[in-house]
């Protein structure tokens, strides 16, 4: 008899029903998530003569040539520009003051839990009322909003607390025992840092890097009250959100997530291509 | 300055805010000698280890190293070098680089430090994995690489944290020859800290005992465990029955102890609690009338010829002169 064979040839025969059930829960969220977002995608390509809802009329880029037209948003490429130059210092800072804060935080100190507790609690002050907190400051001390003053120390208290969580874990997972072994072979301090701890903490710096930047690229709450006269990206689109009805606005969305995932794209490709040398360099020879 | 030896520890102690993990501990080690620093988890070996190594501070207490005080020294002018129980290999470097580190640490340009990282791995017969990252490695492999690391420091003193525990059995025997070889040709000083007595006595010129943060006993293997000083090292070597004498506790090495009947000599009486075989002796445990157990390793020959099972009545014998007498506690 053979009755038995199909039960063990192949994770396909008889599955629980639990698994359609969860099955079906999961391709929802997935429509949940994704569906809305392919409608926008859709119908930034609409024709010259449709709307903002379907049917599609033709299809054509003419709502993205909009978008660069001076008169209509010439503030957008700008704003664009903006928001990255912005993200890259933020991200650059985090990262600098991350590590070395998430790398002293392993050694207890006092006031270390004081400080740890500081550092933290502005992620759960509201977002909106830290930014207008520090808007407020600058106004009463007399000085003018700007990219790189007021709306990068909001970004900051946003961003820092991810980075040194992140860096937490980061460290936790990191064996102390390469630092001695650097000691034992003569590392000075700096050696030390420079050519064993970094390296090893490497891809979770990357990650931190990463996390800050888009935190930072897409942040609103913070930045809206501290920006003064100049908008990021965020500000910008909410602004033609409120103002303009057209499928313009879908093709900005189309715009910032490509722009998004090339991001993500040329980060990976980095890392990879890291990876390949290392692993050459270990080949070769 | 005393350069008979290459290691001397002064009353050296360690505390910790509610502990005392080294206790007065004072040792020399002669020059050129393999050590094993002996004893059951928190004795206080690793961290005597570490403190030699200068990974650890002292809270009292001299370190010398062929004469001169070290105690406060940063490892690398202490003429000393680690092997890391783990390896502690850097995952991001190769095996190349690895055994390079020091040297580039100390500004030693990159052909000549490759040429003799090339050399301290032929040492160890891995020049063939000089490209290979440590995760691509066996056991054995990275504990070769982590070797010619510490080595190519030209240590006076090699520091070794139970180098054998991450290997299997049979590797673990050959690695201990290959080691206590490698300590004869270069003519330094080994210290080895391990749990196993087996190791130590098979390897160690100059065994320490270790216990609660002192030492015991310390001297050649042959010597701990004929003339064990107290109940614990003999216990701790293994081997010995702990017995009670007249004086105080004695120990009677197993292998000293027969089958026999009671008769005018020192002997004790009780029921056969396991038989091990164990090759060319037959360990027979005995549960005598106090609730102690005791045992004997008797040859096989002499055991097959009456086999006794467990729950069988016994008698165990050994003559006057194999009692040694133990200092009591």
């Amino acid at each position: 008899m053979l009755a038995g064979s199909g039960r063990i040839s192949g994770p396909s025969a008889d599955r629980p029903w639990t698994f359609y059930a969860l099955a079906t829960l999961f391709g929802a969220w997935l429509l949940f998530l994704y569906g809305p977002m392919a409608v926008i995608y859709v119908l930034s390509f609409q024709g010259p003569n449709g709307g903002v809802t379907f049917p599609m009329v033709g299809t054509s880029l003419t709502w993205f040539r909009d978008i660069f037209r001076p008169e209509q948003m010439a503030n957008l490429p700008a704003a664009f520009l903006r928001s990255i130059e912005l993200a890259a210092v933020v991200s650059i800072l985090t990262v600098i003051i991350s590590v070395s804060a998430g790398l002293g935080f392993r050694r207890r100190f006092p006031g270390s839990g004081v400080l740890f507790y500081l550092a933290v609690a502005s992620l759960v002050m509201p977002s909106l009322l830290v930014g207008f907190g520090i808007g407020l400051g600058f106004q009463v001390l007399g000085l003018p909003h700007g990219l790189f003053t007021s709306a990068l120390g909001a970004q900051l208290t946003w961003t820092l607390p991810f980075g040194l969580f992140t860096m937490f874990a980061v460290v936790n997972r990191f064996n102390r025992t390469y630092e001695e072994a650097a000691n034992d072979l003569g590392a000075s301090p700096w050696q030390r840092l420079r050519y064993v701890t970094l390296p090893i903490l490497m891809p979770g710096i990357i990650g931190i890097a990463m996390g800050a930047f888009t935190l930072s690229y897409d942040e609103y709450a913070r930045t809206t009250l501290t920006i003064g006269t100049r908008n990021t990206l965020p500000l910008e689109i909410y602004a033609l959100i409120s103002s303009a009805t057209s499928p313009t606005l879908f093709a900005i969305g189309t715009m910032t997530t490509a722009v998004s995932f090339l991001l993500i794209g040329i980060t990976l490709a980095v890392v990879l291509r890291m990876q390949r040398k290392r692993r050459q360099l270990a080949g070769e020879q | 300055m005393d350069a008979r030896f290459d290691v001397e520890l002064v009353s050296v102690t360690k505390r910790y805010a509610n502990a005392t993990a080294v206790d007065d501990v004072s040792l020399r080690i002669p020059r050129a000698s393999y050590c094993c620093l002996l004893g059951p988890s928190g004795c206080g070996k690793t961290t005597t280890l570490r403190m030699i190594a200068g990974h650890e501070a002292v809270t009292d207490g001299d370190i010398l190293i062929r004469g001169a005080n070290v105690t406060v020294a940063p490892p690398i002018r202490r003429g000393t070098a680690m092997m890391f129980q783990s390896y502690a290999l850097f995952p991001h470097l190769n095996c190349l680089d690895n055994v390079a580190f020091s040297l580039k640490m100390r500004g030693i340009g990159k052909a000549e430090r490759n040429r003799k990282a090339h050399a301290f791995l032929a040492l160890m017969h891995m020049e063939g994995f000089a490209q290979r990252l440590p995760a691509q490695l066996s056991g054995g492999q990275q504990q070769r690489v982590a070797l010619a690391r510490a080595l190519i420091t030209q240590p006076r003193v090699l520091l070794l944290d139970e180098p054998l525990s991450a290997l299997d059995p049979f590797l673990r025997i050959k690695v201990r020859e290959e080691l206590k070889r490698l300590q004869r040709e270069l003519a330094i000083t080994f210290i080895h800290v391990t749990h196993s007595q087996d190791e130590a006595m098979a390897m160690a010129d100059l065994m320490v005992v270790m216990e609660d943060g002192r030492i015991r006993q310390a001297g050649p293997p042959r010597e701990v465990f004929e003339q064990p000083t107290s109940a614990f090292v003999a216990r701790f070597i293994g081997g010995h029955n702990v017995l009670s004498g007249d004086r105080g506790p004695i120990a009677v090495r197993a292998d000293r102890c027969r089958l026999g009947t009671p008769g005018d000599g020192p002997h004790l009486s009780g029921r056969v609690a396991a038989v091990e075989y164990q090759g060319g002796v037959v360990r027979v445990a005995l549960a005598i009338d106090d609730g102690d157990e005791i045992s004997a390793l008797v040859p096989d020959a002499t055991f097959y010829r009456a086999p006794l099972e467990p729950g069988d009545p016994a008698t165990f014998v050994w003559s006057e002169q194999d009692v040694h007498v133990l200092q009591s506690a």
